[in-house]
C-alpha cells in the first residue's frame, strides 16, 4: 500500500488516495490532504462540511452522498461545488481521513 | 487505467421514468467526480424539463418486458398511474430524488441544460414552456460544439 506522510505522521493510503485507518488521521493533515487534491486553502465553510462528514462517518459507518451533503451539512450543493470543485462528498471525505463514499446520488 | 474521463455530455431522449432517470443519475454522478457535464434533452426527453410534466413522468407498464407486466394488464387505466407511485416509494427509499428535484440538483452542481431546438419546434414549445434551470435552446451543431473534447452518453 502506498504510504504518505502528512504533519510529520505516516499514514497508510489505498492507491486512490483514501484513508485506509481513519483514525490515523488528525486535523493538522487535513489542508496538505486538501492541497493534494487541488484545493488550496481551507476556509470555515470547507471545514463545515469535513467535520460533517467526519462525523457522519464515524457515527454512521458510511460517507454521506452530495445530496445528503447538501441537505443536511448546512452548506448547499452549489456552493460545496464552489468550494470542492472537484467533487465535494469525494474530497471531504478525502480530506477528512475517511473513505471514498460508495453512493450512485 | 486509462485517462481520466475530463468531460461528459448526456443525452436524454425518452420521456418515461425509467427513460430519464438513468441518464440524470451518470450527469449527477459525474458531477460528484469533479467532471464537467452538459445535459441535453431531446425529443420527449423534454418532458423532464418541461414545466407542466416534470412532476407527472410516469414508468412506462406498456412493451416494456423488464417490468414483468403482460401488456393487456399494463394498459389498463390506472395501472401506469399505480405503478409509478410503487416505484416513486422504492426511489424515495434509496434516497433519491424526485425528476424535479433531481434536476435542480444537478443544474446546481453546474451542469450545463440544453434542449433541442429541432424537438422544441418539433412540439411547438419554447423557452418559458421549460425550468429556469435550461440555459439555452440549442442545434445539434451547438451541441456537437459543446461537448468537443468530451465524452457522449446517449439515454
Amino acid at each position: 500500500m502506498p504510504n504518505r506522510n502528512y504533519a510529520g505522521v505516516d499514514v497508510e493510503v489505498g492507491a486512490d488516495g483514501f484513508f485506509i485507518h481513519p483514525d490515523q488521521w488528525n486535523r493538522e493533515m487535513a489542508l496538505a490532504i486538501a492541497k493534494e487534491a487541488g484545493v488550496d486553502e481551507l476556509t470555515d465553510r470547507h471545514w463545515q462540511v469535513i467535520e460533517f462528514m467526519r462525523n457522519e462517518y464515524l457515527e454512521k459507518g458510511d460517507s454521506p452522498s452530495v445530496r445528503l451533503l447538501g441537505k443536511t451539512s448546512g452548506v448547499p450543493v452549489k456552493e460545496l461545488y464552489q468550494l470542492f470543485p472537484k467533487g465535494p462528498a469525494k474530497l471531504a471525505a478525502m480530506i477528512a481521513g475517511i473513505p471514498r463514499p460508495r453512493s450512485c446520488i | 487505467m486509462g485517462e481520466p474521463i475530463e468531460k461528459v455530455s448526456v443525452i436524454i431522449s425518452k420521456g418515461s421514468l425509467e427513460g430519464i432517470y438513468p441518464g440524470l443519475i451518470m450527469a449527477n454522478g459525474a458531477r460528484a467526480e469533479g467532471i464537467d457535464v452538459n445535459l441535453f434533452f431531446t425529443f420527449f426527453g423534454l418532458d423532464a424539463i418541461n414545466r407542466k410534466r416534470h412532476e407527472h413522468i410516469k414508468l412506462a407498464t406498456v412493451g416494456n418486458p423488464g417490468l414483468h407486466v403482460p401488456t393487456w394488464l399494463g394498459g389498463f387505466p390506472g395501472v401506469s398511474t399505480v405503478m409509478t407511485h410503487y416505484m416513486e416509494r422504492s426511489i424515495e427509499s434509496l434516497d433519491l430524488p424526485s425528476i424535479p428535484e433531481f434536476v435542480e440538483m444537478i443544474a446546481d452542481t453546474g451542469a450545463g441544460m440544453f434542449a433541442c431546438k429541432a424537438s422544441v419546434d418539433l412540439f411547438k414549445l419554447d423557452k418559458e414552456d421549460f425550468i429556469e434551470q435550461v440555459q439555452e435552446i440549442i442545434t445539434v451543431g451547438e451541441f456537437y460544439e459543446k461537448a468537443a473534447g468530451g465524452e457522449i452518453i446517449f439515454t
